[in-house]
């Protein structure tokens, strides 16, 4: 454990040592302790990225025990990239969550969320399947407990839905390693993918796994959770939820897909997941196009995002994969926008309704710029990271010679072309009657601006993301 | 050696005074004003100084590194210079127009900054110098129209603004999928004079349904027809954005796009060998002579040079449709004349509706003695799109029906002279009864010193428009006229 690869403990040391220290202090230095537990872990992240990038990946073995008895921990490309990802949309979002929330509960917002962080940086850095599990019950349980953070009913019952659904996914991925250690001996991806044969033990082990974790995603039509827990979650903690949380997931499904199960499995399989992608896309679209309440057309837009990221299944190129990692990324940092956009507009106005909007750009133009460039990547128009992952998905659905997966992609962003300017019309109607609007807080309508900054920079600098996703990344 | 920051700094000028614009509050009337007619003129400098070098043979070219393994290209040919210089010329006239048309009222800071952002995404998308760059400039055309669409804020402008959307998201979607099937069979496709893929042996099937797809996309906002519904709807914009939309910007956008396909994507022998042009000089044909016909049954004038429109822009399409180089130089020169042309006519219109709230045609009667400038100008613009010497139309006609019988495509002629007899069928009646009737009321006296019809700043663009519809007819014959510059375009994608 020596240099660069000591580097990769910060990321997680960091959030750790702030929860504790939050939850020790309290009240008249959460926004100190959020302030520097942010910008440290950054740049740990940041970092460990340019090592990374300039030395190649960096594995490191905790407390000195190697594979195959002790715990991997591993930093590639697409490792760190998901590090500065959470790092960034995480960061923004907690900063107005502690503007947004009342004060009992931001005492209580902050340890949790920067278990969380911790929880998701240890994931993303993990390399074998059973440290994956634990971080991913660390990340589920610090979840349940930011949804229901206000105590009231529709937080408590969201967090309720949520909970009833990730634990059988945990059981389910439980028993899927469990099966796998019985047979091969290894919980080091690395090893498992060495050693993995085709037959039933794999594939059952493999179909555990992935309903599993499909549940905790949501992948369709495992989502009924979703829009009852995004909708009663504070919005900050939807918008950490949507963006990074259920990224973990399927980070893990990903990796333990892309690195494991792929060689050994029938692509048939492959066309199922792609099918449900299909499925969620077309219903998650259509639902959003139905909805009265603002929150919840975000929240089904959700369901059809991630829809998008499982059509990497079935195509499985270089292309394809960087694509989904790609829409993973720039959906982070869109989504979060718009969640915390959405926020700010109850704040301002109290009204839920999509109608809520009327009248509103010229009063908070930051908040409505946000809500466009957010929706602008979410459509994937250029120039956003959602279309530099449309175009890679596209370009491996036609290379792959798939291509009514690129039919599904672009119904799919015509669907959502229709919701997202659904609400963006709405601004340019005049204020109506009746209606006062409480001001917002500058800082409240920057954290939403910046993020949707970030889906914009995506979209015109990509190479910079790409060349760091190919860091050790599967030929 | 290659000039480098040119076609950069042609972008930035209406792309970062654009942005500037939405930071300043609604009351910096004069900080907006100055600040949007400096941006338009440094713009047109620019252009003259690139269009001198292009002439002299230098290259102008901004690249930089988007994908791994695709760049951004920015590359001033002589193509691209025939839309910017239409364009510079024209944003800077209808800056002004914008300027007094909309004053008093509300939202100027968005207006000219999406307008700005309007331009910018026009010159992207005349500068783009492979199919990546075309399409991202092509989109953010469409996203920076529709704030200026639904501009007015009421119930009729939403719906116009969900009618443009559906239209152009669609098509954006299916250019979109012929970029990506382009781009796996060929790499990225440059834009290079006689076409980049004449060089791709085989494909043929693919090559035909990419160009397909491409064209499809296009087509939408070039408002061919059948995909042509959501232009005469968007008429409710303020006239500033009709006249940008009509003459510049989103249907010549469409037009100047096909016109890359099938010259610099594909290059004419390619597609005269795919043989997938024929189908686009029936799709243009069909286009003109619905578009005519349409404009004949409208009562409203906006709506009537809407359809007037679709029709027009057609022409272009079937010019460059055609193998061989005369009617390729008329179809060009007419992405230039067109847009003078009806400029003019939608200055004119704004200028009736703005002083005497004259909106559909019959209420026209007469007015050419209140208003006798903006009714000069809209008679020769008339003209010019019936296609009467001298004014600009004529040479296009012209061009068109001498290719057209070079291509041994005698039909088409007979397209030509039907659709003039149509021009003249909608236009006639209104240049008569504006000057030779009598009102059929009593119009509200002036109210403006010394006899001014209406404003300087709307009079002054419409009078400079209808003169340069005519100066470009009369002067054609000179080099650096539209169709000079056109014959120097045409030279080089038909040299062998």
């Amino acid at each position: 454990m020596t240099g660069a690869s000591a580097l990769m403990a910060w990321p997680v040391i960091i959030p750790l040592l702030g929860a504790v220290l939050a939850l020790l202090v309290g009240r008249p230095a959460v926004r100190l302790i959020a302030g520097v537990t942010s910008v440290a872990t950054l740049s740990a992240s940041a970092v460990l990225a340019w090592e990374v990038a300039h030395r190649g990946v960096l594995r490191q073995s905790i407390g000195g025990w190697g594979v195959p008895l002790g715990i991997e921990w591993r930093a590639d490309g697409l490792a760190v990239l998901m590090l500065l990802t959470i790092a960034l949309v995480g960061s923004l979002t907690s900063v107005h969550a502690l503007d947004h929330l009342p004060d009992r509960e931001d005492r209580e917002f902050l340890p949790l969320w920067l278990l969380v962080w911790c929880a998701l940086n240890a994931l993303v850095l993990s390399a074998d399947a059973f440290n994956l599990y634990v971080t991913l019950e660390l990340t589920t349980l610090g979840a349940v407990a930011l949804i229901a953070v206000r105590r009231d009913l529709p937080g408590l019952d969201g967090g309720l839905r949520y909970l009833l659904f990730a634990l059988p996914g945990s059981l389910c991925y439980l028993l899927g390693i469990a099966l796998l250690y019985g047979a091969y001996a290894a919980l080091d991806v690395g090893l498992l993918a060495e050693r993995v044969q085709p037959g039933p033990v794999t594939w059952v082990a493999a179909a555990l796994v992935t309903v599993g974790l499909c549940l905790k995603t949501p992948l369709f039509p495992l989502h009924v959770w979703l829009p009852p827990t995004y909708a009663g979650a504070p919005t900050p903690v939807t918008a950490l939820l949507s963006a990074l949380i259920s990224k973990g997931s399927y980070y893990v499904l990903f990796r333990l897909w892309m690195e494991v199960f792929a060689p050994v499995m029938d692509a048939q399989v492959a066309q199922l997941l792609g099918l449900l992608g299909a499925a969620a896309v077309i219903w998650g679209s259509l639902l959003a196009l139905l909805q009265s309440q603002l929150k919840r057309v975000v929240a089904y837009s959700s369901v059809a995002q991630i829809g998008y990221m499982f059509l990497v299944f079935p195509m499985a190129t270089e292309d394809a994969r960087a694509g989904a990692i790609y829409l993973v990324v720039s959906h982070a940092a869109a989504k979060a926008s718009m969640f915390v956009a959405v926020g700010n507009i109850h704040q301002a106005v109290g009204i839920t309704a999509l109608g809520g909007v009327q009248g509103l750009a010229g009063r908070m133009p930051f908040t409505f710029l946000a809500l466009g460039l957010g929706g602008i990547s979410l459509i994937g128009i250029p120039p956003s990271g959602g279309f530099i992952a449309k175009w890679l998905l596209l370009n491996a659905s036609i290379a792959t010679g798939q291509w009514w997966w690129g039919v599904v992609l672009l119904v799919g962003s015509l669907l959502s072309a229709a919701y997202v300017f659904r609400i963006l019309r709405g601004s340019f109607l005049p204020l109506p009657e009746g209606v006062t609007v409480r001001a917002i807080p500058l800082g409240n309508e920057l954290a939403p601006f910046a993020l949707a900054l970030i889906a914009l920079v995506l979209g015109l600098v990509p190479w910079f993301p790409l060349d760091l996703l190919a860091v050790g990344a599967a030929r | 050696m290659k000039n480098t920051w040119l076609p950069m700094c042609v972008l930035l000028s209406s792309l970062l005074p654009g942005l500037i614009i939405f930071l300043l509050s609604e009351e910096a009337r004069r900080t907006r004003t100055v600040l949007n007619l400096t941006a338009a003129a440094t713009k047109l400098l620019l252009t003259a100084a690139m269009a001198w070098g292009v002439f002299q043979g230098r290259q102008y070219e901004t690249r930089v590194s988007f994908f791994p393994n695709a760049d951004l290209v920015l590359r001033a040919d002589s193509f691209s210079l025939l839309f910017i210089t239409l364009s510079a010329v024209l944003w800077f006239v209808t800056t002004i127009y914008a300027v007094g048309y909309l004053e008093g009222t509300g939202h100027r800071s968005r207006f000219f900054g999406f307008f700005s952002l309007c331009v910018a995404s026009t010159m992207g998308i005349a500068l783009a110098g492979n199919l990546l760059t075309f399409f991202l400039f092509y989109e953010m055309l469409t996203l920076s129209t529709y704030p200026l669409v639904i501009h007015r804020g009421t119930k009729e402008a939403l719906r116009a603004g969900n009618v443009y959307l559906r239209y152009t998201l669609s098509g954006a979607t299916l250019l979109l999928a012929g970029v990506v099937l382009l781009y796996t069979l060929a790499g990225t496709v440059e834009f290079t004079e006689r076409g980049a893929l004449s060089a791709v042996s085989g494909h043929r099937t693919e090559l035909v349904v990419a160009f397909g797809l491409l064209i499809g996309g296009l087509a939408v906002k070039a408002a061919l027809v059948p995909f042509h519904g959501w232009l005469p709807v968007a008429m409710v914009a303020p006239a500033p954005v009709s006249a940008l939309l009509h003459a510049v910007a989103v249907v010549k956008a469409g037009a100047f796009g096909i016109t890359r396909v099938i010259y610099d994507v594909y290059g004419v022998y390619l597609v005269h060998d795919l043989g997938v042009t024929r189908p686009l000089a029936v799709v243009a044909a069909i286009t003109i002579l619905y578009g005519s016909l349409k404009a004949l049954q409208q009562g409203d004038l906006k709506r009537r040079l809407a359809y007037s429109t679709v029709s027009q822009v057609a022409y272009i399409v079937l010019g460059i449709s055609i193998f061989g180089t005369v009617s390729t130089i008329g179809g060009l020169v007419h992405l230039v004349h067109q847009g003078v042309m009806k400029i003019t006519l939608f200055f004119c219109a704004g200028n009736y509706a703005e002083e005497l709230h004259l909106h559909r045609v019959k209420e026209l009667r007469g007015v050419g003695r209140r208003m006798p400038l903006t009714t000069a100008a809209f008679t020769i613009a008339a003209l010019g799109m019936i296609g009467i010497p001298p004014v600009a139309g004529f040479i296009t006609k012209w061009y068109l029906g001498i290719g057209a019988l070079e291509a041994n495509e005698p039909w088409l002629v007979v397209v030509l002279l039907v659709s003039s007899l149509l021009n003249a069928g909608y236009f006639l009646p209104i240049v008569y009864s504006a000057w030779f009737q009598a009102p059929r009321e009593d119009w509200k006296p002036s109210t403006r010193p010394r006899g001014w019809e209406i404003g300087w700043a709307l009079l002054f663009p419409t009078v400079v428009t209808a003169v340069l519809s005519v100066a470009a007819g009369l002067f054609a014959g000179a080099e650096l006229s539209p169709l000079g510059w056109t014959r120097l375009i045409t030279d080089r994608e038909f040299r062998p």
